[in-house]
């Protein structure tokens, strides 16, 4: 209480200060220049991007710093696949979007599975499990490429889209099971017995109990599963190298290696590419932003 | 305590209760479900990191191809680079992360509108925006030379294509582009968990500005901030995209780090046992990481 009533008093000599006002505004421009300058600098490569799809072949090659001619017309020739790169452009589409609705339905599915039976039928050992999950989320995915795409090719799973899910449920599932159980310490064991004594298996409790639960763990980690799908580069390029397998990301780095690359339809291929998972990262963010930050600090 | 109690307990009851402990008081078909809801990831598990794991140190075991790496001028320049890349992009965006997550705990508006558009290089996948970066770095068209030659008529310098140092730097300023905003927000939201009141009682004792960041803010975050730190190290030595795209370790194979020389060693030269101990090499670095995170992360409150 006397805390209060010091830190009133003392805004109230403040504020009687003259130039207290001014002070405050000063600062407050400071900070609208600091975030003017944090606007340039996070949009300036997406400007760029958006530039280049709207200007024609000839007018990337030009000193101009906005389109002079602005015109749709490459993002036309991406969804017509009207370019010789870009022959399977909707093919590719699909594998990636295939890619990533089994790496989020799979990892939420093993992920959910393995965190009820560590956490919540408490198994034992489970610990073993968590510690080897930690594990695997600190091994960098690039270091295992190269095992893993001998190993791959022995299986004969190369060119196939299913060795790039196995590769993106691997490493999205050790997240998935320290967000489960974080979050399900949240969910009262009550409800489990409860159900037990009235004759429920543990597989009906996994599936009426627990899964409707955890539903905005499941949302947050599935938004993490899908993004990190989207945005893995590596394996896809190097186990998918037919036309017709390979993914937008891969058939985009192509273009780079081209002599006479087409920038303005790379960058009309990759703002097409970039909308979706924008979108959800948008419409998840809040619950994304918790999982990521789930238990915080507790200071 | 609790549970040293119970083992205690536990075996001084009837055998049959000792099998029901070892299940973790589990009964046989609830036992049987409890494992079956495991098997998926462990053979998951087994099959896609202990067995690569286990491929990958057998491909990498004979001592004669590290005699070959050590001595090959492009390792050198390549472990120099991966210290480089580390030490400097990971600490400098941590620093500024620490510093804009202060800023956008400010009040209003537009800093929370500010903070919706900070986030985007965070959202938007990965491959656009380096291609996107790499063409504005081109020397002749790109938009970085452009605007320099419209503003100011000077000719800019050739970003990728000259010098290692101008290459190496603009690597690092894209991977800070791109990762500063998940940590700031990460930051920001350690800076939300500390109670309002510390700050009140800290400005009634008369800190304000810099003194309240060092004595209240920091010390509060210092754990939270290691633990990124490291693990944020451990992700970035696993990088690849970053130096791939923006330089693709040229010129003259002077900016790769030991993630994408891994790569080029294994597939570009074919030799794959080359490329597994460049990877390899890392472990006396990665190790120590992996076990400090292990222990920090479960027992310290910091969860990521």
């Amino acid at each position: 209480m006397s805390v209060l009533t010091v830190g009133r008093q003392a805004s109230a000599t403040a504020a009687a200060r003259p130039n207290y006002r001014a002070r405050a505004m000063w600062k407050e421009g400071l900070c609208m220049l600091l975030g003017l300058v944090l606007v340039v600098w996070t949009l300036a490569p997406i400007y760029n991007m958006v530039m280049v799809a709207l200007e024609a072949h000839n007018d990337v090659f030009t000193d101009a710093i906005w389109p002079p001619d602005p015109s749709l017309h490459s993002f036309w020739v991406v969804f017509t696949q009207g370019y010789w790169y870009l022959e399977y452009f909707w093919h590719q589409y699909e594998n990636s979007v295939y890619i990533g609705f089994w790496t989020v339905f799979l990892t939420l599915g093993i992920g959910s599975m393995v965190s009820y039976s560590i956490g919540r039928m408490r198994i034992r050992h489970g610990w073993l499990l968590t510690n080897a999950a930690l594990l695997t989320y600190l091994v960098p995915a690039s270091f295992l490429a190269i095992p893993f795409y001998r190993m791959m090719q022995s299986y004969g799973l190369g060119n196939n889209v299913w060795s790039i899910i196995a590769v993106e449920v691997t490493f999205a599932t050790p997240y998935a099971i320290f967000i489960f159980q974080q979050y399900g310490r949240s969910i009262p064991f009550e409800l489990d017995e409860a159900a037990r004594i009235d004759g429920a298996s543990p597989i009906q409790v996994y599936f009426r109990i627990y899964l409707p639960l955890m539903a905005p763990a499941l949302v947050a980690v599935g938004t993490y599963a899908l993004l990190l799908a989207w945005n893995e580069y590596l394996y896809q390029f190097l186990l998918l190298s037919d036309k017709r397998s390979m993914t937008v990301p891969v058939a985009l780095a192509q273009f780079l290696n081209s002599d006479e690359s087409p920038w303005n339809y790379m960058m009309a291929t990759a703002i097409v590419y970039a909308i979706p998972p924008v979108i959800v990262y948008y419409l998840f963010r809040g619950r994304m932003t918790a999982g990521l930050t789930m238990g915080g600090v507790k200071g | 305590m609790t549970t040293a109690l119970f083992e205690g307990a536990r075996s001084t009851i009837a055998p049959r209760s000792r099998l029901r402990s070892l299940r973790g008081g589990l009964q046989g078909s609830e036992y049987a479900w409890a494992i079956a809801f495991c098997i998926p990831y462990v053979a998951v598990f087994i099959a896609f990191v202990v067995f690569p794991v286990l491929f990958g140190l057998w491909l990498g075991h004979s001592p004669s191809l590290y005699v070959q790496l050590f001595n090959d001028p492009i390792y050198q320049t390549t472990v120099v680079n991966t210290i480089l890349y580390l030490v400097i992009g990971v600490n400098l965006k941590m620093f500024l992360a620490l510093l804009l997550s202060g800023f956008f705990m400010r009040k209003g508006w537009w800093v929370k509108g500010l903070l919706m558009i900070y986030v985007l290089p965070w959202a938007v996948p990965a491959l656009p925006t380096f291609i996107s970066i790499h063409w504005m770095l081109n020397t002749q068209w790109g938009l970085i030379n452009n605007v320099l030659w419209t503003v100011s008529g000077i000719d800019g310098p050739g970003w990728l294509d000259t010098s290692r140092w101008l290459a190496l730097g603009s690597v690092i300023v894209t991977y800070i582009w791109k990762n500063m905003p998940f940590w700031t927000v990460i930051l920001l939201a350690g800076r939300m968990a500390i109670p309002q009141e510390l700050y009140e009682a800290a400005g009634v004792d008369g800190a304000t500005g810099i003194k309240r960041f060092v004595h209240v803010s920091f010390p509060l975050l210092a754990n939270l901030y290691l633990v990124c730190t490291l693990l944020s190290t451990i992700f970035t030595l696993g990088d690849f995209n970053t130096v791939y795209f923006i330089t693709g370790g040229g010129p003259a194979l002077s900016t790769h780090v030991l993630a994408t020389l891994g790569i080029r060693d294994a597939f570009e030269l074919a030799n794959p046992q080359l490329g597994v101990a460049a990877v390899l090499s890392a472990l006396p670095l990665m190790i120590p990481l992996v076990m400090t995170l292990m222990h920090k992360l479960r027992t310290s409150e910091v969860q990521l």
